[in-house]
């Protein structure tokens, strides 16, 4: 049987006793279960790439690299490209990090920064904390009965009056990518607040207080000490945001349109490469799943290059704040 | 130079020292601007939230009867209807997720807490759980897609729910990992001094005492699956008629808001809205359940 190292301890009447061989056995078993848990984690990963990238790989060699920039997407002629697909989602996820990026910042600023009294900002988190908990589909309802009917006016005398400038060019007939962007968002603020929050508050609390002594006021002290001190956290939030909007899928595939093209235009009706998945995958025949892994795996890739830096970013400043308290 | 510092400190001089100063001059103006503009920022991203509610219980709560929860979704001109089924195809869809991601997420965060936190395999899964957060949901239905429908050969509602339980295994593992460290050192040392085994510290100490923290992780991992869509759409399908097997195409809410969304009859879209309404209130309910279980300190 198994080796007993502490039979020597034995004696009747000790209140402890040894491990027996089968709480040895029993430690060996659950030990190994948990490690072979932890490494399906990267299992898993390696298993995603490789399945997508299996299943892309036919049409990564009929297709090559031009179907990157080919921005035709013709099921008939079996003429395949992702260009708008991958201009859309980028495009998006910029406007919407550009947006719920500074709302976001802003809303960490004033939860953590003495606007309100903790009951109050407790509340107040509460609520943001709540946006990121509306499902994805239920924003993109919300975005077709509501944000598209209040913005077309706007958007439409936009159009009329400076629709020389490329990003007015074309008039919002109803999804468009500005509806998309604006609810995209409001869903990536929820992240880019926490995390920016956890930064900020995890400044320590002697370097606001020396800026406070030499009679900084508020916003010198937010704006000079407490965001740059953070912005490693900060930036990594953003990183985050940009990662999550990139991969959002409903509310998109929802608001945007889905319309084959590129197009600086903000009214203009556009696509993403998750609402290409969401829109075409369901009714696929063989031919065109190929394609779609081909954009799926286009999509992993850049996703994964953003959330590594993004996570890798923040384990790094975290370690170098710690390192320094 | 020196002179005038001395006039300056209290006590120093007979004159008291001017602390005040108006709103008017630049630094404070400056100040009083920003607060400003910073509190409309805050009601601004306040109001999405709001609206969203305010739809839901307008629109929604309008069409709230018993009907929804016992019938069938109606077909094109029908009246009436329900989601019956798809609420069952949720809550069947996250409890297959449920079973598959907590038993193997504990068990993770197990090893990255107590058997291996600076372990290569360690470091190497708490990373890529970290990454895995933010993993498309959509790809997670290709993927299934590829693993699971291709070789079943056919949508199934245990597809659904294993994506599903791909999506919910990180936010399990961090969260449970984060609660087994909080159990103090002193209490896992006075377990192994005993002469418990890894395994007996573990679950005799570890594990009850962070299973307040393990649930708020179960929950909103729930919380967020419930909502889940994009991951349902080429795994699951749906369905119209009710859940017969776990091998077969199965209705969700989330889908039912999608397919419902784009219809022309009014009937529809205000099932889509009473279908987000009965949606929101489950996933509400899961949060506020994990905050619960959050606040049992230990």
């Amino acid at each position: 049987m198994l080796s007993q190292p502490f039979a020597i301890a034995t004696s009747p009447d000790a209140v402890t006793h040894p491990p027996a061989s089968i709480e040895y056995l029993v430690d060996r078993i659950f030990r190994a279960l948990a490690w072979a848990a932890a490494a399906l984690l990267i299992v898993l990963v390696a298993y995603i790439l490789w399945k997508i990238g299996g299943q892309a790989m036919p049409a990564i060699q009929k297709y090559h690299f031009g179907f990157l920039i080919s921005s035709q997407y013709n099921v008939q002629e079996l003429k395949f490209g992702i260009l708008p697909g991958i201009w859309g989602t980028l495009y998006s996820s910029l406007l919407a990090l550009l947006i719920g990026g500074f709302f976001g910042l802003t809303v960490a600023i004033f939860l953590t920064q003495g606007f309100l009294p903790p009951r109050l900002a407790f509340v107040f988190r509460l609520i943001i904390d709540m946006l990121a908990a509306i499902p994805s589909v239920v924003f993109g309802l919300w975005g077709i009965f509501v944000v598209i009917p209040v913005i077309r006016p706007a958007a439409n005398w936009l159009n009329e009056y400076l629709g020389f400038i490329p990003f007015f060019g074309t008039s919002l007939s109803g999804p468009g990518l500005l509806p998309a962007a604006i609810v995209l968002a409001i869903m990536v603020l929820p992240t880019v607040a926490a995390i920016s929050q956890d930064a900020l508050n995890s400044v320590p609390y002697r370097t606001k207080e020396a800026a406070y002594g030499m009679g900084a006021t508020l916003w010198e002290v937010i704006l000079k000490v407490m965001v740059p001190t953070a912005a490693g956290g900060i930036f990594s939030a953003m990183v985050l945001g940009f990662g999550r909007a990139l991969g959002e899928t409903m509310a998109l595939a929802m608001l945007i349109g889905n319309a084959n093209q590129v197009s600086l235009s903000l009214f203009a009706p556009a696509e993403t490469l998750a609402a290409l998945l969401a829109s075409h995958f369901p009714e696929a025949g063989p031919a065109e799943v190929e394609v779609l892994m081909y954009a799926a795996l286009v999509l992993l890739a850049i996703t994964l290059v953003v959330n590594v830096a993004g996570i890798g970013l923040l384990t790094l400043t975290q370690r170098n704040i710690s390192g320094k308290a | 130079m020196t002179d005038a510092t001395a006039a300056n400190v209290p006590g120093l001089s007979g004159e008291p020292p001017v602390l005040t100063h108006s709103w008017a001059e630049g630094r404070a103006l400056r100040n009083g601007m920003l607060t400003i503009g910073a509190w409309a920022v805050a009601v601004i991203a306040a109001v999405p939230l709001v609206s969203v509610l305010y739809m839901l219980i307008v629109h929604g709560g309008s069409r709230l009867s018993l009907d929804l929860f016992t019938e069938l979704p109606p077909a094109g001109f029908e009246m009436g209807g329900g989601f019956g089924n798809a609420i069952v195809g949720t809550v069947v869809m996250v409890l297959i997720a449920t079973i598959i991601s907590v038993p193997i997420g504990v068990l993770a965060a197990a090893y990255l807490a107590e058997l291996g936190p600076d372990s290569q395999l360690g470091r190497v899964s708490r990373f890529l759980a970290k990454v895995l957060t933010g993993f498309p949901s959509i790809l997670a239905g290709v993927f299934v897609y590829a693993v699971i429908v291709l070789a079943m050969g056919g949508y199934s509602a245990i597809a659904g729910g294993v994506a599903l339980a791909i999506l919910m295994l990180p936010t399990v593992v961090l969260t449970a990992e984060e609660a087994m460290k909080m159990v103090p050192r002193k209490m896992k040392d006075a377990a192994l001094g005993m002469g418990c085994t890894r395994t007996q510290m573990i679950w005799k100490i570890v594990l009850p005492t962070a299973l307040p923290g393990i649930l708020t992780g179960v929950m909103l991992g729930v919380a967020r699956v419930a909502g889940e869509s994009a991951p349902l759409l080429f795994t699951a399908l749906f369905s119209n008629y009710w859940l017969r097997s776990l091998g077969e195409p199965t209705a969700s809410l989330s889908i039912l808001i999608y397919n419902f969304s784009s219809m022309p009859f009014d009937n529809q879209i205000e099932l889509a809205w009473a279908a987000s309404l009965v949606l929101v209130l489950i996933v509400l309910v899961f949060n506020v359940l994990s905050r619960l279980f959050g606040r049992a300190k230990y």
